[in-house]
Parts: structure tokens; sequence; C-alpha cells
């Protein structure tokens, strides 16, 4: 890529960059300036990019939403109810002392996603089973937490769109689901008030 | 292409080959901005404008479709959204005041871009359709910049819109139902919000057709320069790369310094304050004025004050501001003097300065209060805007005597007259 | 030669229209009292840590200006745009916003999730500074059919920025018997207040900083109506401006790197051009 020859004759064509004169000189050292030029201006090309992917992850106002309580004393054992977090349903299910012997009883090293119902809830409120109502396959929401919902055959969950069954520690028992549903973070502000993330 | 000796491109692997038997895009980049399209070799600053325009509509589409991810096209919501735009999405702020001062700098390099075809004559023959779709892109443009400022449904935008859409009432008879067929009501609101969103994401998208159009024609004579003299042989050009890429390389360079200065420390500057403040239809700002690229048509709208040969003063003000762009689709076939370059056209180059300092009076009367002496100048400046198209350009070469031409482009930049044909020395300095 | 006929009338047109209004004689402007005040009017200049390129607030003159906004200028104006969670960028710690929301004044308004009552409820960091009237009507009614303006954006909706709002909030004063011996009419009703600095002269908000200490800063600082107005003036541009300091900061990198490349560019482009006479 090296300009070998001059155009001062009027009538000489001026040259064409690639077009080495036979014997010419080699590559002008000056000609790195060139190669420098363009590699800088890629950097900066590249650099533009990082605004324009990086708008599309969650905004502030979104990434703020806050943490919400949910007073839990109305329900009864046996009963679940749905409410919302971050634009995500949230089950909160008051297991009854048969659901809690179902879900221990189940040897932890048979299932798919293994925890235990101990490890999925918090201490001294093992009957509180607090999970995001998002069946880990492709996202729709379980049924079984709604009143008169099926639960599935192991008495959790059931997911109508692929037919994922989900035990009463919400751990996945059957069908396309990979992973248990998961737990959020949360905590007992009271003994009858949560708060969830 | 039209010059015989023009770059052949001639793929050398297989794969290039073998696309450019199938799809010959490569070609077409190479004869279009490429080594095969030949230059006149004397160029100077001026003709940088035309790719810095590309630019300035790339950024303008980029950053309004990463915008558009986040606008809510709703009276109640616009305002609040280019808020949160600005405060809560990542980097928005950057993207939101690039969008909105290279607005403003759209027109800037464009404005240069026109004023520099007048000068060198590129509006005549054999370049009138070239001349002809730059006049439909301003439109287009200034379509586009009227309908962005609308967006955000600030009191400006509100404003703006509820006074340019009423240019069309002063159209007899079927003004007002026009009027209020543009607005979807009888105010804006939000089907007019909606409607303008819309077109302001259409738009932009014409012009780049209009400007491929644009480019096109441009190849067939090939570009014009600054003695106006016709490329005569392969000596007159240089091929467009690397030569005008890297002279429009280092141009970028300049302009987007100018761009990054502006967005990031003075990025209200171009801007209206009151347009922070959310539309109000109950209330109209103290004093209103569109954007800045749109000052010297409010001058001339502004300038007819009294009725004149049975037509009212509105209806004077809004054919006079549309009649001062539509008369540049006539002006190849006013100005009848063969020569292009005003370099050689003593008295037409003092018309051309003339019309220049004209133009920014108008801008500076556009944004002035109304009253004495702003309305005594705009008129002023106005009858020179009219007079200087339609009845000076038209005449002038009857009495001119225009300078020696040189023999070709070669011959005047061996002779050392590259300098004089820049105005007022700009461009010496590239003729080294 | 057609095609120039034509130009010629049309341009005759326009050009007689224009000059019969040039010609025409004009009715005498009379000067506003407003005018021949903002003419005669000198404003001392003030100085903000955050003006020109390389500018940064001053975090804890925005806590102060903060301070003065939510004892002084929240009893009447609100602040939409702006959320609790913001504070954090001024400098307060996540529990000290968490307890500013807690403690506002004015709560949110909510809908008890038990009877579906309109209700309300303490702030959350994420909510915005809840407005002191629920509507428009509500606060005409309580500010003799004035409206406080909302100050999210003040600093930059008003020709001259903060500046002018500093200026403003100093800027009472009794009117001069000389401008009314000049302008009768320019009386100011009993109902408004004469400020030379805003637009009409007649404003309907009362003088909001009126006393030294009228605020007990929590820093120490005496609490000057001087004080007190620049740092207001001060929070108001973070709050319309709040990422003016991530500008400022990409700005200057942005520029250096541009410089670097256009000098490299322009290297190259001599390089290119060095044998080409043109």
């Amino acid at each position: 890529m090296a300009i070998t020859h001059t155009a001062d004759d009027p009538n000489q064509r001026p040259p064409v960059i690639g077009e080495a004169k036979e014997g010419g000189a080699g590559p002008r050292r000056r000609d790195f300036l060139n190669i420098a030029a363009v590699s800088f201006a890629g950097i900066g090309a590249v650099a533009v990019v990082i605004p324009l992917v990086n708008q599309m992850n969650p905004s502030a106002d979104v990434l703020a939403l806050a943490a919400i309580e949910v007073d839990i004393s109305a329900i009864a054992s046996g009963q679940a109810i749905k409410t919302i977090w971050r634009k995500q349903p949230i089950f909160i299910r008051n297991l009854t002392p048969k659901e809690i012997a179902e879900a221990d009883a189940v040897p932890v090293s048979s299932l798919r996603d293994p925890a235990t119902l101990a490890q999925r809830t918090k201490e001294g409120h093992k009957n509180w089973l607090i999970t995001l109502g998002v069946c880990t396959h492709l996202g729709c929401v379980p049924l079984g937490a709604g009143e008169g919902e099926t639960k599935g055959e192991f008495g959790g969950y059931f997911c109508p769109c692929h037919g994922s069954q989900y035990d009463t520690a919400a751990r996945i028992r059957k069908g396309p689901a990979p992973k248990n549903l998961q737990v959020p973070d949360y905590s007992f502000k009271s003994p009858t008030v949560v708060q969830i993330g | 292409m039209s010059f015989p000796w023009a770059e052949h491109y001639e793929p050398k692997h297989a794969l290039t080959k073998w696309i450019d038997s199938r799809l010959p895009l490569p070609r077409l980049v190479y004869n279009a901005v490429g080594a095969g399209y030949p230059v006149p070799r004397n160029l100077n600053y001026f003709w940088n404008f035309g790719v810095l325009a590309g630019v300035a509509l790339t950024i303008q589409i980029i950053t309004g479709i990463v915008l558009a991810m986040h606008y809510v096209a709703g009276t109640d919501q616009a305002f609040n959204s280019v808020e949160g735009i600005m405060r809560d999405v990542n980097q928005g702020w950057m993207l939101r005041y690039a969008h909105m001062n290279g607005a403003s700098f759209f027109f800037i390099v464009v404005y240069i871009h026109i004023f520099r075809g007048l000068f060198y004559g590129s509006y005549k023959a054999p370049r009138e359709m070239v001349w002809l779709l730059g006049v439909v892109i301003f439109l287009l443009m200034m379509a586009t910049g009227f309908m962005g400022y609308v967006l955000p449904w600030g009191q400006m935008s509100f404003w703006g819109a509820q006074v340019i859409t009423g240019f069309f009432s002063a159209i007899p008879v079927i003004g007002d139902p026009l009027h209020t067929w543009l607005l979807g009501g009888f105010a804006p609101d939000q089907a007019t919000l909606n409607r303008f969103f819309s077109l302001h994401y259409l738009l932009p998208f014409v012009i780049a057709g209009v400007i491929v159009l644009h480019i096109w024609a441009l190849h067939i004579p090939g570009s014009n320069n600054p003695t106006g003299v016709e490329v005569k042989g392969p000596q007159d050009t240089v091929p467009f790369h690397p030569y005008y890429t890297a002279k429009d390389g280092f141009g970028l360079g300049v302009f987007l310094i100018l761009f990054a200065i502006m967005t990031f420390f003075y990025p209200n500057a171009m801007g209206h304050p009151d347009n922070y403040i959310p539309a109000n239809p109950l209330s109209t700002p103290a004093h209103i004025v569109p954007e800045w690229y749109f000052l010297p048509f409010y001058a001339i709208l502004k300038s007819f004050t009294v009725n004149w040969l049975w037509v009212p003063a509105k209806l004077w003000g809004v054919v006079a501001m549309f009649g001062a762009i539509a008369l540049l689709f006539f002006l190849p076939w006013l100005d009848k003097s063969p020569i292009r370059s005003a370099n050689y056209r003593p008295m037409y180059k003092i018309a051309f300065w003339i019309l220049v300092v004209d133009v920014v009076i108008l801008g500076y009367v556009g944004q002035a209060e109304p009253k004495e002496p702003n309305v005594r100048i705009g008129q002023f400046a106005a009858m020179y805007y009219f007079a200087h198209f339609l009845i000076i350009v038209p005449i002038i070469n009857m009495f001119e005597v225009p300078k020696p031409l040189p023999n070709s482009i070669t011959e005047s930049v061996l002779h050392g007259e590259a300098a004089e044909a820049a105005p007022y020395g700009v461009g010496a300095g590239a003729a080294h | 030669m057609i095609v120039r006929f034509f130009a010629f009338l049309v341009g005759l047109g326009f050009v007689s229209a224009l000059f019969v209004g040039f010609v025409m004689p004009r009715d005498k402007q009379e000067e506003s009292a407003a005018e021949y005040v903002h003419e005669h009017m000198t404003l001392k200049p003030v100085h903000y840590s955050f003006s020109g390129p390389f500018g940064r607030y001053d975090r804890r003159q925005l806590q102060r200006g903060f301070q003065v906004y939510q004892e002084v200028c929240s009893a009447c104006h609100s602040m939409k745009l702006v959320a609790f969670r913001d504070l954090e960028e001024i400098g307060f710690t996540k529990p000290e916003v968490k307890a500013i929301a807690k403690q506002w004044k004015v709560e949110v308004p909510s809908i008890n999730d038990k009877t579906g009552e309109v209700s309300s409820r303490k702030a959350l960091p994420s909510d915005y500074f809840p407005s002191p009237f629920p509507n428009e009507t509500a606060a005409r009614a309580a500010n003799n059919n004035a409206l406080p303006p909302d100050m999210s954006l003040l600093a930059k909706a008003r020709e001259g920025g903060p500046a002018y709002i500093y200026h403003l909030v100093t800027g009472y004063a009794t009117q001069p018997a000389g401008l009314l011996a000049k302008f009768p009419d320019a009386k100011t009703p009993d109902s408004l207040y004469y400020n030379p600095v805003f637009a009409n002269l007649n404003i309907a908000m009362p003088p909001p900083l009126v006393a030294d200490g009228q605020v007990t800063y929590a820093d120490g600082t005496k609490a000057t109506v001087d004080q007190m107005a620049q740092d207001i003036s001060a929070y108001l541009m973070w709050a319309a401006e709040p990422k003016l300091e991530n500008r400022h900061r990409a700005g200057t990198a942005i520029v250096i790197y541009l410089l670097i490349a256009t000098a490299l560019a322009f290297g190259a482009y001599r390089n290119i051009w060095r044998d080409m006479k043109h």
C-alpha cells in the first residue's frame, strides 16, 4: 500500500494507492500514520456501541422498584396467595403438616434439582413456602396457588403450558422444567409480615 | 461511470468474485465512494459537507431508533418519558442530547452544503437534478425536524405545532378543514402527537432514499469543483478513495469535535428553556420562536404586515415563506450565466455574500421581538432575499464581465490558482 | 426566458408587498415598566461549582439546598420528576434516604388494599417526591389562584438558569417611587409582590427566604438569606440536570479522544496527498 510516484507532470495520471511502480521504493515509514488513524478510529467506533447496547438494560427506575412487605396473617393452613414483586408473580403458601411430611419424605438424591424443604424455607417458619410463580421451563405461571386450581400429581404446582409438575416444596418432579421454582430473597419482619426483596 | 479512465473493480479472491457475479454490491460501493469514482483534484474543504450531512443523518437515525425504545407518544406521558430517558435510562441523557444537538448540526452542515452549491454554481447544467433532489431533502429535513421538536410535548413543542399547522389555515377555502385534518382535531392533541411520531420515524428513511438518488444523479456528470470548469482528462481527477476518504476522515474529526463540545458542555444552548415546561394548552409562552434553523423563514413570514393586492397579510406571509424555499427549485433556470464558480463572476460574488449576510440578519430578526427597528430590518432583508433569487440572479449576467476561466482544473492547480478558487482564502491551506 | 419573466413578476409582487409594509407608518410603541426596569437592572454574577466544562456539584451545598427545599419550598412546590432514591447521588446514604422518605410531610396517595378506598401511605425510596397539592385546582385554591410551578426542571426552564432563581428569591423589594412616577399604571396589585427580576415585575409568590437562620443547616453553615438562595438554586440545578457530572466527565474524555483521532486523520490525509498538487 504505497504511493510511489509523483504527479508533477500535468499529463501524468495521478497515482493510485497499491499501484507500486516496478522497482520503486517499498512502503514508506510515514504510511504507519494511515494505519494508526484507521485503527484509532476503529476503537472509537467500537466504544460508541457500548451506550447503544447498555441503554437496553433496565433503567434506574426499574431497578429501584422497592422491596414489598406482605401481611400473611390471613392465609390459613393449606391456602396460598399470589402477589407481585418486580412485576413477577410470587406464591406464598401456608403448608399443612401433611404437605410438610410429604415433602420431607422424598429422598433428596432422587430429585432433579436436589434441595430439602428446610433449605427452601426459613428457620422456624417451615410451613411458609415462598417462591416465584414463574415456571423454570419457559416462564408460564403454574397453577396451584389459587382457590380451586389443580395442584398436579405431587400436590404442589402444575404448569399448564408444558405439563411441569412441582411438589409441596415447589420442587420439579415431572415434566420439562429443569429447576425448582425459585425462592426469592425474603425475611420475616414479624411472625405475620414478610419482606420480599 | 462517466469517466472512461475510472478504476475498474476487479475482485481478486474467489469469494469476492463469487459475490460480485451474484450481487455486485461491493462493485456498487467501489464505484460510488471508492477508487472507482474519479473526483476533481482541486476540491476544497467546502466539499466535505456532503459526506458530513450523511454522517449527521446516520447519527440521527441511530440515536433516534434507540430513543424510540424509551419514548412514549402520549400527551400525558411524552414529557415524562423524555425526562425518564434523561434521568433513569442508562446513558439516556447522552443519547437524547446527541439527538437534540445532532439535529442542529445536521442543519448547520446542510446549510453550508447549500451555500457551497450556490457559490460554485453546482446547481447548473448538467447537475440540475442533483440540486432538485437536494431541495427535496431539505424540505423533508424541515418536516422531520419540526415534528421531532413536537415530540417532547413541552411548551414550545405544543405551541410550535399550533403555529406551524396554523399556516395551512391561511389557504383560502380549504385552509380550515386542512388544518383540522393535519391535527386530527381542533388543537394539537393525542392524535397529532401520534401521527407526528409515526412520520418523524418514517421520514429519515425517506431522506436516506432520496440521498441515494442525489448521489446517483451526482455520479452521472461527476462532482463540480471550485473552478467550475469541467473535468477534461485523467490528470484532472483523483480516485475518491483514498484521496477524499482521507480528507473526509479529517473533516469528520473536526465535525465530531464541535458536535461533542456542544453535546457534552452546552447541550441546551441551541434549544429553548420553555421546552422544559410541560405543554399547557391554556397558556402561550410570552415569546414563541421556532428552532434556530427555521428562523430566517420565520422572519420572512413575520415580515408581511399589510394586506396588498387583494391578498391578506397572513396569506402573503405563508405563501412567501413556502415560496422562499420553493424558488430554489427554479434556480437552475433562473441563473443563465454559463459560468459556474462565483470566483469568476465578480458581480454575482458580491450578490452571493450579501445573501449570506442577509440570511443571517433574517435569522436574527426571526428570534427578535416584533418591534421597531426589528420589523423594518426584517422587511428590508426579506426584500433582498426575494430580489436576489427572482430579480438579481436572472439578470445579473447581462451586466457582468466574467474573469477569464482557466483552461482546465490541472492548469489552475499548477499555476497556483487553487487559493484564488476558494472564497476569501478558505481552503488555501489545503493547497500546498 | 418564460421562467425568468414569471419569476420577475413574482419577485416584484413579494418585494412590493414588503415595501408597502416597510414604508407603512408605525404606531408609537410605549416602553413598558418591565422593559424599563430590566434595561436598567444590573445583577451580581453568581458563581457555582458546576459551571464551566469541568464543573462538579458541591455535594454539601446540594444537601443544604435540599434542606431548604424540604423545609421551605416543598410547602407549595412539587418536584414530581425527582425520586427519593436520587438523593443518594447527592451524598445521602441508603438508610438516610429511607428515613427522609418515611418522614416526608406529605404521604404518597395509594389505595387501601382491604377496603379499596383512596388512602395514603408513607413514602419509600423508590417513590417520587409527593406533591403538596393533590391537583392543580387545589394548588390554585390554596395560593390565591396562582399555580406554584413544579420545581423538577425549573433551573433549565428559565432563561438564566439557576442564577435567575437566585436573583429572583433575593430580588424582592418595595416598589421604587420613581418607577411609579414614571409608570403610574405599574402599581403592584395588593395580592402580588414587587420583584424587579420577575418578567412582569409582579409575582404571586410571597418572599420565600425572609430571614437569616430560617433554616438551621445540618452541617453548621450559617444560613444567611444569600447562602440559602445560592444553595437552593444549586440544588434545583442538580434536580433539573442530575447527570451533569457524568456529562462533563464523558465529554472531556471524548473530546480528548477526538482531538487525537483528528490529529491522526490529518496526518493520514497529508500523507496520502503529499505528492499531489491540488
